[in-house]
C-alpha cells in the first residue's frame, strides 16, 4: 500500500477513492439533512432545501406533555426498564458461564447464540397471542419484560466477553479469603468490568428506545405508548400538514441514541463496537 | 480484529482456568454444580417463557382458527393444516416469499455487502478527513432509531420528496417512487440504513490483511483488482460469509421500514413476510394465518441461525 500511494497510479487511486467516498457520502447525508432542515422551516415540505424562514416553532409546538414528554417519559421507562433488568440477568448468567466448567454451559451459550438470530419480528404475532393468553396486552411491565429477553441472548455473549478478560488470579485471592460466589462477583469482578457492563447498558438502552414494532402490537393506550409509536400516530394524523414538527419530534427523539453512541465509541474506543456486539 | 474477537468469543465451554494454563477444576459434586448454575436461573426463566414460549406456542397456532374477532376468538379449534393450505393456495403468499426474497439478495447480499466492502476498500486509499466525515454519515444513518430513519427515507422518496426535486434539478420529472416502484425504494432505504454494519465488519477485516501479502503481489505484478480478487478477498472470505449470513438474518425481520415508507402496497406489491404476518393477523384479525407465516419465517431463521452456527464452530477452521 504504502509502495502505491507514492506511484502516479497510487495518486489516481487516492482521487477516485475520495470521489467515490465523497458521492456515497452526499447519497447518505441528504435523508438526515431534511429531518435537520425541516425541523427548522417554518413551512417544511418532503423535499430537502434551506428554510425560507429559520424557526424554533415547530420544536415548540410539539414540546407539550401530551405530544413529546409524555411519550418519551414511556420511552425512557422502557428503555431504561429493559436495560437494568437485561444488564443485572446477563451479569449474573455471565458469571458461571465465565468462571465454571459446567456441564450445562455449552448447550445454554448455543442456545442463547441461536437466539441471537431468532428474527424478532416473525415472533409478534405469536408473542401478541401468548400476551392475550397471559393478560399482558398493554401492560408496560410486560413489554419491558418481553422486550428485556429479546436483548439477553445479545448482552449475555457481551457480558461473558468482558468478563473472561478479567483475570481470575483476583477472584482466587478472594475466595482464599472466604468470599461467596456472589460477594467476589459484586465487589471483585463487577468493579473490573465496569466499561464493558456500561457498554452492553447502551447498547440495550439503544435498542430499545428504537424498538418500534414490540410496543407498537403489545401497548394499545396512547397514553402507554414510547415515542416510537407517538411519532407514528402523529405522522398519521396530521402527517400531510406538519413536516416540520414531525421532523422536530423526530430529532428530539433521535438525540439521546446518537448521544449514547458517541459515549459508547468513547467508552470501547472505536465504533466497531457495537458491529463487533452484533456480531457476537 | 474482527474475526479474532468472534473466534474467542465461539469457544464454548472452554473453562478460562485452562485456557490461563491453570489447574482444571477437579469433577464436582451435582450439588455443587447446581448452586453454581444458579445464577442462571433468572436468564433461563425469561429465555424460557418470552422467546421459548412464544416460538412453541406459535407451532401449536399455526394450527388453530385463532382471530381477534367473531366465534374464533371466543372458542379457539385445532384445524390441522388448514392454515397451511390456505396459505400456500393464496396468491398473496407466493408472491411475498418472492418480495422478500428480492428484497434480501436486492438490499443485504447485494446491496449492503457490495456497497459495504467499497466503502471499506475506498478509506483505505483516501484522505483522512474524508474517510472521518463519511463513515460519520453512513454510521449516523445506521444509528438513527428505525421510526425516524424510515420518516426520513419516506421523505426522500415521496412524490414531492428530495429525490424528485434533484431529478427535477436536471430537468427530469422523476414518478412516484413509493407506488411506482415500492420494492426498489424500499431496496435502496434499507441499504442506506443496513451498510453502516458492512463497512465496519470489512473495515475491521481488511486492516487485519497483513501489508507485506499484498505488496509482495505487487512486487510480482499483480494489478489492483487482482491482488483484491486473489488475495485479500481469500484471506477475508470468513468475515465474508459472517457478514452475508448476519445481514440476511437482520434484513429477513426488517418490518419497520417497509411499513412506515409503503405499509406493503400498493396492494401487496411490497409486502415482504414480516408485513404479510402483521397484516393477516391484526388487519384481518386471522392470528392462526398471521402465525404460519411467522413460524415459517421462525423456520427460515433457524435455518440460517444452524449454518452460521456450525459455520463459526471453532473446529471449523
Amino acid at each position: 500500500m504504502s509502495l502505491a500511494l507514492t506511484s502516479p497510479r497510487g495518486r489516481g487511486l487516492r482521487i477516485t477513492a475520495n470521489l467515490v467516498l465523497a458521492l456515497i457520502g452526499v447519497a447518505f447525508l441528504l435523508p438526515m439533512v431534511w429531518l435537520l432542515l425541516a425541523s427548522f422551516d417554518r413551512s417544511a415540505t418532503l423535499s430537502v432545501g434551506l428554510p425560507s424562514e429559520w424557526t424554533l416553532e415547530n420544536f415548540t409546538a410539539v414540546m407539550t406533555w401530551d405530544l413529546a414528554f409524555r411519550p418519551l417519559l414511556n420511552s425512557l421507562i422502557l428503555a431504561g426498564g429493559c436495560a437494568v433488568i437485561t444488564v443485572v440477568v446477563s451479569v449474573l448468567a455471565a458469571y458461571p458461564l465465565s468462571r465454571y466448567r459446567l456441564r450445562i454451559n455449552p448447550p445454554f451459550l448455543y442456545g442463547v447464540l441461536f437466539g441471537t438470530c431468532l428474527p424478532i419480528t416473525a415472533m409478534m404475532v405469536p408473542v401478541y397471542m401468548l400476551f392475550v393468553w397471559f393478560d399482558l396486552i398493554d401492560s408496560i411491565a410486560g413489554t419491558v419484560l418481553f422486550l428485556a429477553a429479546t436483548s439477553l441472548p445479545m448482552a449475555i455473549w457481551m457480558t461473558k466477553n468482558f468478563m473472561d478478560s478479567v483475570p481470575i488470579s483476583l477472584e482466587e485471592a478472594a475466595w482464599v479469603d472466604g468470599a461467596s460466589m456472589m460477594t467476589t462477583l459484586v465487589r471483585v469482578v463487577m468493579p473490573l468490568m465496569r466499561s464493558g457492563i456500561g457498554v452492553v447498558f447502551i447498547f440495550v438502552f439503544m435498542q430499545a428506545w428504537g424498538n418500534f414494532f414490540v410496543p407498537f402490537v403489545l401497548l394499545l393506550s396512547p397514553d402507554r405508548q414510547p415515542a416510537a409509536v407517538s411519532i407514528f400516530s402523529f405522522f398519521g394524523q396530521y402527517g400531510a400538514v406538519a413536516y416540520g414538527q414531525l421532523a422536530a419530534f423526530s430529532l428530539l427523539y433521535s438525540l439521546p441514541v446518537l448521544a449514547l453512541y458517541v459515549l459508547v465509541t468513547r467508552l470501547s474506543g472505536g465504533s466497531f463496537a457495537l458491529a463487533g456486539a452484533v456480531k457476537g | 480484529m474482527a474475526d479474532s474477537s468472534s473466534e474467542t468469543a465461539l469457544v464454548v465451554g472452554v473453562d478460562p482456568r485452562r485456557r490461563r494454563g491453570g489447574p482444571l477444576p477437579r469433577g464436582g459434586t451435582a450439588r455443587r454444580d447446581a448452586v453454581r448454575a444458579l445464577p442462571l436461573l433468572p436468564a433461563v426463566v425469561l429465555l424460557a417463557v418470552f422467546l421459548l414460549g412464544p416460538v412453541v406456542s406459535s407451532f401449536y397456532g399455526a394450527f388453530t382458527n385463532a382471530s381477534l374477532r367473531g366465534a374464533a376468538a371466543r372458542s379457539t379449534e385445532f384445524v390441522g393444516l388448514r392454515n397451511y393450505v390456505d396459505l400456500f393456495s393464496d396468491p398473496d403468499f407466493p408472491k411475498s416469499v418472492l418480495l422478500t426474497l428480492v428484497f434480501l439478495i436486492g438490499s443485504a447480499i447485494l446491496g449492503q455487502n457490495v456497497l459495504g466492502m467499497v466503502l471499506a476498500v475506498a478509506m483505505r486509499s483516501s484522505a483522512r478527513p474524508v474517510r472521518g466525515i463519511v463513515s460519520t454519515i453512513v454510521v449516523g444513518a445506521w444509528v438513527l432509531p428505525e421510526i425516524v430513519a424510515s420518516f426520513a427515507a419516506y421523505a426522500f422518496f415521496a412524490q414531492d420528496g428530495t429525490l424528485n426535486a434533484l431529478l427535477g434539478l436536471v430537468g427530469v420529472e422523476g414518478p412516484s417512487w413509493l407506488y411506482d416502484a415500492p420494492m426498489m425504494s424500499v431496496i435502496l432505504a434499507n441499504v442506506w440504513r443496513g451498510t453502516a454494519f458492512s463497512m465496519l465488519v470489512y473495515s475491521a477485516a481488511l486492516s487485519d490483511v497483513p501489508p507485506e501479502i499484498t505488496e509482495s503481489a505487487e512486487v510480482d505484478g499483480a494489478r489492483g483488482w487482482q491482488r483484491f480478487a486473489y488475495i485479500t478477498v481469500p484471506m477475508i472470505r470468513r468475515s465474508i460469509s459472517t457478514n452475508l449470513m448476519l445481514t440476511t438474518l437482520q434484513t429477513l425481520s426488517v418490518f419497520t421500514l417497509v411499513y412506515v415508507m409503503t405499509g406493503g402496497g400498493p396492494g401487496t406489491d411490497s409486502s415482504t413476510l414480516p408485513v404479510l404476518a402483521y397484516q393477516e393477523a391484526f388487519r384481518f384479525s386471522e392470528l392462526g394465518l398471521g402465525t404460519a407465516i411467522a413460524t415459517i419465517l421462525l423456520v427460515v431463521g433457524g435455518v440460517f441461525s444452524v449454518v452460521y452456527i456450525r459455520a463459526l464452530r471453532p473446529e471449523a477452521d
